[in-house]
């Protein structure tokens, strides 16, 4: 087979621009070979060059005494106490699995737990991100049915359990939902290894699966708009299979371990290319394949093809020279293949040859970095600033009570049980508190610490002010993992947007980034990696904005973590944190008016950390018995979620609350439905309560002893000064388990 | 201190938690590799849970075949202690070593819950140490865990009081009589799909599987799995 013709055609399949192609003469100085043209249009995507948010990502603070590794490698990398550290990311697999919803969100999951093993961690936590359209719709329903079973039956084989995550649903995601995984790993510090090559003559081979045609061009497939024509994209969509992803990482762990390898990444995104290209330029050297070498599936597979296959389940290790046959050793007794297909070189050249011929030589450096950097237009949509500025036209009238059980109804706010009951969530024995809750918790075995974990993002915020709605989703993130008693971390991102060729676009990116680097730097929760995924559009439009942030923190007693429910009737109820009119973006205007607008609630850095102290430190004393953080949907919620219990309680408590002293200009909806920020309800016997108005006090917050747990079972009543909630607890758990499994059939 | 061998497939996933449950217990555990035969005097054999050679046949179809499944069987033949958990328990009745057989959850999905299962026989090796009728909270995790038999077998089961356990308050996945553990007739094979290693200490929620290795050790103490029997009052015949 002869490859074509470089035509100016051709370049444009492969998503170059004419001014980028212009680039890649120039340094070549030649036309490129089309193997050569793959391998430009694979790394100068938008999926693997960030070319067009770059310079937005350098604004992050990315640095701190708890950074053991930044931005740049498979994961970030988090110190925690006795020698141990954390690695986690978070990525997005949003366009697979948009066309092939089982195996796009499997693979999601495959290739995050192994940008976590690769460096040396062994994966304890996934986590997701999920956004669909409207569950009344049946291809969202399949998407959503589809995306679920998928992560669940990767994860559930490679035994890793899923300790959390969020759901959301809104029509601006009809057509093309999101699928953002994160893979949460703990290593010892020192056994840290890097993705980057080094030492001449030390020798490259792939472990693992064998190379086919899956997958082609995935990832340029994720950098451009979704269309009618995407269906056709579904040979395209790599198949997992978790049964060699656990071999794999087993037989990767202990290679890791037995020194006799330099360096270890993940065929991801770019397959091969990718791997060999960044290895070498992380480190500086040369690298050259002899791509017939490369172990296929089937015969007559090209360059071009080995080069750009995004097959699962494959690694790529740079092993010292004289200890191949131990590397090989090792893979065997994991019943993988390794092969060697190539050797590190002094000349700084990517060069690959085929049947004794040199097919791709390219300087590798120019290669990995000297893709054009962009800088858009950003401009806000006057549309968005218009819808900000407004409020909903007079709607139905609901009483309190309908409200509230409204809002328990609706897909976003109610249990996600249906979802996470199909992952496995305490498998490794390490489970301290499962989804459900505010943040997942673990132990690590044989250590008195835990490690919190939660992703998070409210997109209406972003959509109608995307710079309060970057800071909001970090401080939701570290209100959630304070709740459990930890001190946040550190995050990781995964920011999920339209195409960023589109000022408007452009502008929601630049600000959400803002929100994020500062609230990041108000909380000292450094930006450790993560992912852009721009180009989510369908016909219908984009994306809602949504910057997805996957927190960790820190307890420093993974037996002193605070649930999320009342357990025990008579103790105290607090609320922490000032109320005030901010229903703009609310769950209930959407809910209850079918309005999606106004000003969202501003987010007090200041305040908000404060808040996170306050939880710590109330936990570390052991005054808590249960915290929760009050966001979606506001306080109405937050207390009834209290009440109600956890998704496996047989039985909720009563809940006797008076919020009469909020008064005036408040109205009830105010009062139970504003999404104002640094907030929790807290629950503790009330021999604590002193002690714990004294805490609130010293740290300047807010304080109010809203009422008392009720009996098993019992009544959940909220007294207002214009209205009331009084409804029994199992009504409000009988709407709020059920939702989703209505809607799904079940 | 009994010497507990847990068996480690590929795919396995709970073989370091089920290893570190029986040491907190007191045992002498070690892991044996699938492509080994022998079992290095165990006293007991763990199958533990997971998705062995990727379960992509049919649960525990491919591991009933792996050479130390023929060491695991004589050590079953002669007497000897045998617990299957979850993907161990649908070995074991792949392999003929337990009656019955695990089918797809009734809802046909995976399911992740803690359940209740009551204590129906104390007279083997891994439920000495609890009160017959004692009710626990154990994480169950399984896409596969719907037990089946034919009505005889069923019948013998019941009869002869090799339900050792039993759901209670809700049947998960659509087993058979509730059924989420059964022995073998000489009653030193159990499998039960409950993860008891995955609740053996207060932080991880409660500490209600613990026994299930506790037994082992109690079981040495006193010799005999007989006097257990004897005290349990029910299968003096066994």
């Amino acid at each position: 087979m002869t490859d074509p013709k470089i035509t100016p055609e051709l370049v444009q399949e492969h998503n170059l621009t004419s001014e980028e192609y212009a680039r890649i003469v120039a340094m070549l100085g030649r036309t490129p070979t089309f193997p050569e043209l793959g391998i430009f249009s694979a790394l100068w995507s938008e999926h693997c060059s960030y070319k067009h948010s770059r310079p937005i990502l350098k604004t992050f603070p990315t640095t701190g005494p708890q950074v053991v590794q930044g931005p740049g490698e498979n994961a970030g990398v988090l110190r925690l106490p006795g020698g141990w550290a954390v690695a986690f990311k978070i990525e997005s697999h949003n366009h697979p699995s948009a066309v092939e919803p089982y195996q796009g969100a499997a693979t999601g999951a495959g290739g995050i737990l192994r940008d976590v093993f690769t460096m040396g961690a062994r994966p304890v936590a996934l986590l997701n991100s999920l956004r669909f359209g409207p569950l009344d719709d049946g291809r969202n329903r399949y998407l959503f049915a589809g995306v679920v079973r998928g992560i669940g039956d990767y994860g559930n084989c490679v035994g890793v359990p899923t300790l959390g995550g969020e759901v959301d649903f809104a029509p601006g995601y009809a057509g093309n939902p999101l699928v953002n995984a994160m893979c949460v790993g703990v290593l010892k510090e020192k056994d840290l290894i890097k993705a980057a090559a080094h030492g001449v003559g030390n020798v490259l081979l792939t472990i693992g699966s064998r190379t086919g045609r899956d997958g082609i061009h995935g990832a340029s497939f994720a950098s451009e708009e979704l269309t009618h024509e995407s269906d056709k994209r579904r040979p395209q969509v790599q198949v997992g299979d978790p049964f060699t992803e656990k071999l794999l990482l087993e037989a990767s762990l202990e290679l890791i371990a037995s020194d006799h390898i330099v360096a270890i990444q993940d065929m991801g995104a770019a397959g091969l290319t990718s791997s060999s290209a960044e290895m070498a330029a992380r480190g500086g050297v040369g690298v050259e394949i002899d791509l017939s070498k490369v172990p296929t599936r089937e015969p007559g597979m090209t360059p071009y093809e080995i080069l750009l296959s995004e097959s699962q389940e494959r690694m790529l290790v740079v092993a010292k020279a004289d200890r191949v046959k131990e590397v090989r050793a090792i893979a065997a007794k994991w019943d993988l293949d390794a092969t060697p297909i190539g050797k590190v070189t002094d000349d700084g050249m990517y060069r690959c040859t085929w049947q004794g011929k040199v097919v791709v030589e390219i300087p590798g450096r120019q290669l990995v970095e000297d893709c054009p950097v962009y800088y858009p237009e950003a401009k806000e949509d006057p549309a968005v600033a218009k819808l900000r500025a407004s409020t909903p036209h007079a709607a139905r009238s609901y009483a309190p009570s309908d409200a509230l059980l409204a809002l328990l109804d609706s897909a976003s706010v109610a249990s996600k049980k249906w979802v996470f009951e199909q992952y496995d969530s305490t498998v490794q024995a390490s489970t301290v508190i499962p989804p459900g809750g505010d943040a997942g918790v673990l132990r690590v075995r044989h250590e008195d610490f835990g490690i919190a974990v939660k992703t998070d993002c409210n997109s209406r915020y972003v959509r109608l002010d995307p710079y309060e709605g970057g800071k909001a989703t970090v401080a939701e993130a570290a209100r959630n993992v304070a709740c459990t008693g930890a001190r946040p971390l550190g995050i990781t991102d995964c920011l999920n947007f339209g195409s960023p060729e589109r000022a408007a676009v452009f502008y929601q990116f630049r600000e959400a980034c803002r929100g994020i680097a500062d609230a990041c730097r108000a909380l000292g929760t450094p930006v450790t990696g993560g992912n852009v995924s721009f180009y989510n559009e369908s016909p219908t439009g984009a994306v809602d904005p949504t910057p997805v942030v996957g927190m960790i923190g820190l307890l420093t007693r993974a037996d002193r973590a605070v649930p999320s429910h009342a357990r025990s009737p008579g103790d105290a109820v607090f609320v922490f944190g000032d109320t005030r009119a901010e229903l703009g973006g609310s769950a209930y205007w959407e809910v209850c008016a079918d309005f999606v607008g106004g000003q969202p609630p501003r987010v007090n850095l200041e305040d908000e950390k404060r808040l996170v102290d306050l939880l710590v430190t109330g936990a570390e004393r052991s005054l808590f018995r249960s915290a929760h953080d009050c966001s979606h949907g506001g306080l109405g919620v937050a207390l009834a979620e209290v009440a109600m219990g956890g998704p496996y309680q047989e039985l909720g408590f009563g809940l006797d609350v008076d919020l009469t002293a909020y008064s005036a200009p408040l109205t009830a909806h105010q009062v139970l439905f504003s999404e104002s920020h640094g907030r929790a309800v807290i629950t503790c016997s009330p021999e604590r309560a002193a002690a714990i108005q004294a805490l609130a006090g010293e740290l300047g917050i807010p304080v109010l002893r809203a009422g008392t747990v009720g009996p098993v079972n019992g009544g959940f009543r909220v007294t207002l000064r214009d209205g009331q909630i009084e409804e029994p607890v199992a009504r409000l758990r009988d709407v709020y388990f059920s939702a989703i499994p209505r809607r799904m059939g079940d | 201190m009994q010497r507990v061998a847990v068996v480690v497939f590929p795919g396995s996933n709970c073989d370091a938690d089920t290893l570190d449950a029986a040491r907190a217990a007191g045992s002498d555990a070690y892991y044996v590799w699938h492509k080994d035969t022998d079992l290095q005097r165990a006293d007991a054999v763990i199958l533990p849970g997971g998705f062995s050679y990727g379960d992509y046949l049919r649960s525990g179809a491919i591991a009933r075949f792996s050479p130390v499944l023929r060491a695991v069987t004589a050590h079953a033949r002669a007497g000897g202690a045998v617990l299957g958990i979850c993907n161990g328990f649908q070995i074991l009745c792949e392999a003929g070593l337990l009656p019955g057989a695990l089918m797809r959850n009734a809802r046909l999905k995976f399911l992740s819950r803690p359940v209740r299962v009551r204590v129906e026989a104390t007279d083997t090796p891994f439920t000495a140490s609890y009160e017959r009728g004692a009710e626990l909270t154990l994480p169950i995790a399984h896409g596969d865990g719907r037990y089946v038999a034919d009505s005889q077998t069923a019948a013998e089961l019941e009869a002869n009081g090799q339900v050792v356990l039993r759901y209670v308050t809700e049947n998960p996945n659509g087993s058979l009589h509730d059924i989420s553990g059964v022995c073998n007739a000489g009653r030193n094979v159990v499998g039960i799909m409950p993860h008891p290693e995955r609740r053996n200490a207060q932080v991880l929620g409660g500490q209600d599987g613990a026994r299930v290795f506790l037994s082992l050790e109690a079981r040495n103490a006193t010799q005999h799995v007989g006097d257990l029997r004897a005290v349990d009052g029910r299968h003096l015949r066994v």
